[in-house]
């Protein structure tokens, strides 16, 4: 079992096997599905609650997601945590501005990446709490509930995300 | 015994960081916390991302409604809608082709040293949450509402029994694997 630890990939289907175990795990002891884009929120409120309390309490959605750590919020840090162990172990961990598909194509300039990034995110974090879910939330979670709001929105996640890469890759970088 | 331990807040906190980090562990294994390859499956080059997905739901589908039927899980399906799940889901698919990552893989990335997944992605991802916290009372009532699901899960809109849609989608996303090792992607 432990020389497997190291190894700088697995096998897709074992990584994802094991993702459908924990997430079995995560309903079993948590009562819930597990999703990364709540935290997101929960850490803008949380940001928010420093600047201006009154504003974040107004608000409608924060009282539905209260910002606060818990359960959903540290699902981020663990990741990063996670991920860490799993590149260093394997000695895959480097510090790095721009992705090599990106920096092939549009050039290193970690500026515009960053900018590129930004934007991408603001539309994830938008459109994720607008759907209810990311891809492990709707994606996974969702489908394995059977849910057919998870099901449509998880095709709709990579028919846009489909789409904006063709465009992208294929139509601005020609 | 498992109402005790849902109900432990403390507990709860420490289950969330540890489900993360094998979550995380996870997803960099599987090699979907590279930008290269979630763009690769955007551009049906590698499908990888599919690969790793449709284990998860394979495996987890028929853990959980095995969970189920022993009365130790509940479902937290919910009714979505049109509006909601179509546009937000649009939405977020232009976001995941621009930063390259999704808010999970977002995280693992920052974690094998990705500054642009942290100063571009989790930055803007928390931004963008705040945009639709500012926005979600004029949003509830109208467009999220819009066009709402007549039915909350698959055996429901197929009308039939849950164990005979269990075992069709089973053998669907198996057999979709399978084309894709025959095909070689």
């Amino acid at each position: 079992m432990f020389e497997y630890l190291p190894q700088a990939i697995w096998s897709p289907y074992v990584a994802g096997a094991g993702i459908g175990v924990l997430i079995c795990f995560a309903f079993l002891l948590s009562d819930r599905p597990l999703g990364c884009s709540t935290a997101f929120v929960k850490a803008r409120g949380l940001i928010g609650k420093a600047i201006n309390p009154a504003r974040i309490e107004k608000n409608e959605y924060y009282r539905e997601i209260i910002p606060q750590i818990d359960w959903a919020f540290m699902i981020i840090p663990g990741v990063i945590i996670g991920a860490f162990i799993s590149s260093v172990m394997s000695g895959q961990f480097h510090i790095f501005w721009v992705p090599s598909l990106w920096g092939d194509t549009f050039g290193y300039n970690p500026l515009t990446r960053i900018i590129v990034a930004l934007a991408g995110g603001i539309l994830l974090g938008l459109g994720a709490r607008w759907a209810g879910g990311c891809t492990s939330g709707h994606g996974i979670s969702g489908s394995i509930q059977l849910s057919v709001a998870s099901i449509i929105t998880a095709c709709c996640f990579f028919i846009g995300g489909i789409a904006t890469a063709f465009l992208i890759f294929r139509v601005i970088a020609a | 015994m498992l109402n005790r331990i849902h109900k432990n807040n403390n507990v709860q906190v420490l289950l969330g960081l540890c489900f993360g980090i094998v979550f995380g562990f996870l997803l960099q294994k599987g090699g979907v916390t590279d930008y290269n390859v979630i763009i690769g499956q955007l551009l049906l080059t590698d499908f990888t991302v599919m690969k790793v997905m449709l284990s998860a739901v394979i495996v987890g589908l028929i853990g959980f409604h095995l969970l189920k039927h022993v009365g130790y899980v509940q479902s937290h399906a919910a009714r979505g809608s049109f509006g909601s799940n179509v546009i937000g889901g649009l939405i977020f698919g232009v976001g995941f082709a621009l930063l390259g990552y999704c808010p999970g893989t977002v995280a693992g990335a920052v974690g094998t040293g990705a500054l642009d997944a942290l100063l571009g992605g989790m930055v803007g991802l928390v931004i963008g949450a705040g945009f639709f916290a500012e926005a979600y009372p004029l949003l509830r009532n109208g467009i999220l509402s819009w066009g709402k699901l007549p039915v909350v899960t698959v055996p429901e809109f197929l009308n039939l029994n849950l164990w005979i849609v269990i075992i069709l989608m089973e053998a669907f996303m198996m057999g979709f694997l399978v084309l894709l090792e025959y095909f070689g992607v």
